[in-house]
């Protein structure tokens, strides 16, 4: 009852519109019939039936109002402009230009942001899956506690975090004095990885800080693939005349693909929006696409602007998750 | 198998335990680093260069004043926004998990959708939505924002826990000629409260740790994690080492704490099976 309450405040006060509001008055009507009809037919099994819709209504309308509908919020606005100079706020006006706008305009930050996301993903996968492996074949009655030390980095602050990585990276800081003792500079130049003796504010600076960031959730995803797979089939492979190598390259890796592919997407959406590896690690030559949505919408107030690249950045994303699920194989998305 | 195949294996055995070992030490070093830097005695505003051991930031850890503030906001927000939450999210959990309904696979897409939005797409829409309607930026336009990622959070976690529950047990208790309801709170609800208040647990930490959405939605409120994002260009007094380290320590106690209480239920469990 409360909720339909909130649903039709929601309404009455504009806070949905467009197609949204229609959705919503629809629910809000069959939610209302639904409780008359309990009330009226009253039986266990119509309540039984209706239970779920009842449980899910409070959480959905939710996500529909704070969620879906911002979405669709941000489209309009994607396609307003200001009609006059004086016009605090843009109206709606198809103004297709924010998109072209977006995608010439902040082609090197959107490049630089997948290409970043990319690499981190790649490193996170080939130095996480290793430690998920040992944990969950070797971890022993050890397991829960080395899965816990995994989570621990998150209950500090992530942009405390960062900050450390800013610190240790910093020019009088441990890994660049370390570097210079081992005279590994010239190398670490050639890499690409150092810039004029510099770590800190480098493309790796960035890259090193989203993996680093991201990395727990690599791990965890493929830990629990890999803690379904049944030892005795790896054993069996192996009385089949498998080599080791062989018995992880046809049993262990197919099996823990839904590990790879959720880890994946967990790292790699994440990364490609963040600003605050860029902004705390790298120089305004690392840019990401996240910090200029965010430079566009709170220091330009160009609302529009930063709508159209943000939906330019969800399509990104949306379209590369496919194309990597087709890769994959994969049809369960969640 | 050969000697050589045999010493080969363990060759490999010992590299792939030598890469996890030195993983495990990447995901530690900013942590020691900033635990060390909180007894760091900091010549000037920026708490980055080594200069001294000293417990005088532990002594007064609540010295810096806008410091302390905002993570007083930052917990009222996190209290709140995982209170709302966690009761949503665990009734969607339910739903999902006890009931065969139409539309369950479209809310299970529809509940990763955030979860798998980039955070400043989540921001930026949601602060679109809320300067087009002329709410004001505030404690709860943020809390709304938390509560928003934190459902699905909740609910997602929760189910995958709960997932092959004997839901048989509250059938028998009402057979035994309890009502629904009291089937619910009696059986259902204490067993399934662990993943609950995991869950409310992970949730709250994302909360207190929300960066980017909160960025977008705070207006003039100054959450913890975005005192840092400012102070950073000023200074970095050395109480921000002292406040995570405790944040830090007192997460690590509760997640002993779950562990102890677990391990002691498993066995408990064990001990009576034995019996039988």
């Amino acid at each position: 009852m409360v909720f339909v309450a909130f649903g039709v405040v929601a309404l009455a006060a504009e806070w949905v519109t467009g197609a949204l509001a229609i959705g919503l008055l629809a629910l809000l009507i069959t939610s209302v019939v639904a409780i008359i009809w309990v009330a009226i037919m009253g039986g266990l099994e119509t309540r039984r039936a209706l239970a779920p819709y009842g449980l899910l209504k409070p959480g959905i309308l939710w996500l529909s109002l704070f969620f879906l509908a911002p979405l669709w919020t941000m489209l309009e606005m994607s396609l307003s402009s200001k009609k006059s100079r004086f016009d605090f706020f843009p109206s709606f006006s198809w103004e297709w230009s924010n998109y072209s706008k977006a995608l010439t305009d902040f082609a090197p930050q959107f490049g630089r942001s997948f290409l970043y996301a990319g690499i981190a993903t790649l490193l996170t996968l080939l130095i996480g899956y290793p430690l998920a492996y040992v944990i969950a074949f070797r971890g022993g009655k050890y397991r829960t506690l080395l899965l816990g030390l995994i989570a621990v980095p998150f209950f500090t602050s992530y942009l405390i975090r960062t900050l450390a990585w800013q610190n240790l990276l910093s020019d009088s800081g441990p890994v660049v004095s370390v570097l210079e003792t081992l005279k590994l500079e010239n190398i670490m130049e050639w890499l690409h990885i150092m810039d004029n003796g510099r770590l800190i504010n480098t493309p790796a600076a960035v890259i090193g800080g989203l993996t680093y960031n991201f990395l727990p959730f690599m791990i965890l995803p493929i830990y629990v693939s890999l803690e379904k797979i049944d030892v005795r089939l790896m054993d069996a492979s192996m009385d089949l005349y498998t080599t080791a190598t062989g018995a992880f390259r046809r049993v262990v890796l197919p099996l823990s693909m839904p590990g790879i592919f959720a880890g994946s997407l967990l790292v790699f959406i994440p990364a490609a929006g963040d600003f605050v590896n860029a902004k705390f690690l790298g120089s305004p030559q690392t840019t990401m696409i996240g910090s200029s949505i965010q430079d566009q919408f709170l220091v330009q107030l160009n609302y529009p602007l930063a709508a159209a690249m943000s939906f330019v950045l969800m399509a990104i994303i949306t379209a590369s998750v496919l194309v990597y699920a087709k890769f994959m194989g994969t049809e369960d998305l969640a | 198998m050969t000697r050589a195949h045999d010493s080969k294996q363990k060759w490999g055995r010992g590299a792939i335990n030598a890469v996890a070992a030195a993983t495990m030490l990447y995901l530690f070093a900013p942590i020691v680093m900033i635990v060390l830097f909180s007894f760091n005695n900091p010549k000037g505003r920026f708490n980055i260069v080594w200069n001294g051991f000293t417990l005088k930031n532990w002594a007064n850890p609540f010295s810096h004043q806008e410091l302390t503030e905002a993570l007083v906001v930052s917990l009222k927000v996190a209290f709140l926004s995982t209170l709302i939450a966690t009761i949503l999210g665990t009734c969607i959990a339910l739903a999902l998990s006890r009931y065969k309904f139409k539309g369950s696979g479209a809310v299970n897409l529809f509940l990763v959708l955030p979860l798998t939005s980039p955070e400043v797409v989540l921001g930026s829409s949601l602060a679109t939505l809320f300067l087009s309607r002329g709410i004001s930026f505030g404690m709860v336009t943020v809390i709304i924002a938390h509560v928003m990622f934190q459902v699905s959070f909740v609910a997602v976690t929760l189910r995958a826990r709960i997932r092959g529950f004997d839901w048989s047990l509250e059938q028998a208790a009402m057979d035994l000629g309890a009502t629904p309801r009291r089937a619910f709170w009696k059986v259902t609800f204490p067993l399934i409260l662990p993943g609950i208040l995991a869950a409310a647990l992970l949730s709250f930490a994302l909360s207190i740790d929300d960066f980017i959405i909160t960025f977008f939605n705070a207006g003039s409120l100054v959450t913890f994690p975005l005192q840092i994002f400012g102070a950073s260009r000023v200074a970095i007094p050395a109480q921000i080492n002292v406040l995570a380290t405790m944040l830090l320590m007192g997460s690590i106690a509760i997640m002993v704490g779950g562990l102890i209480i677990e391990s002691r239920r498993n066995r408990l469990n064990n001990g009576s099976e034995a019996k039988r």
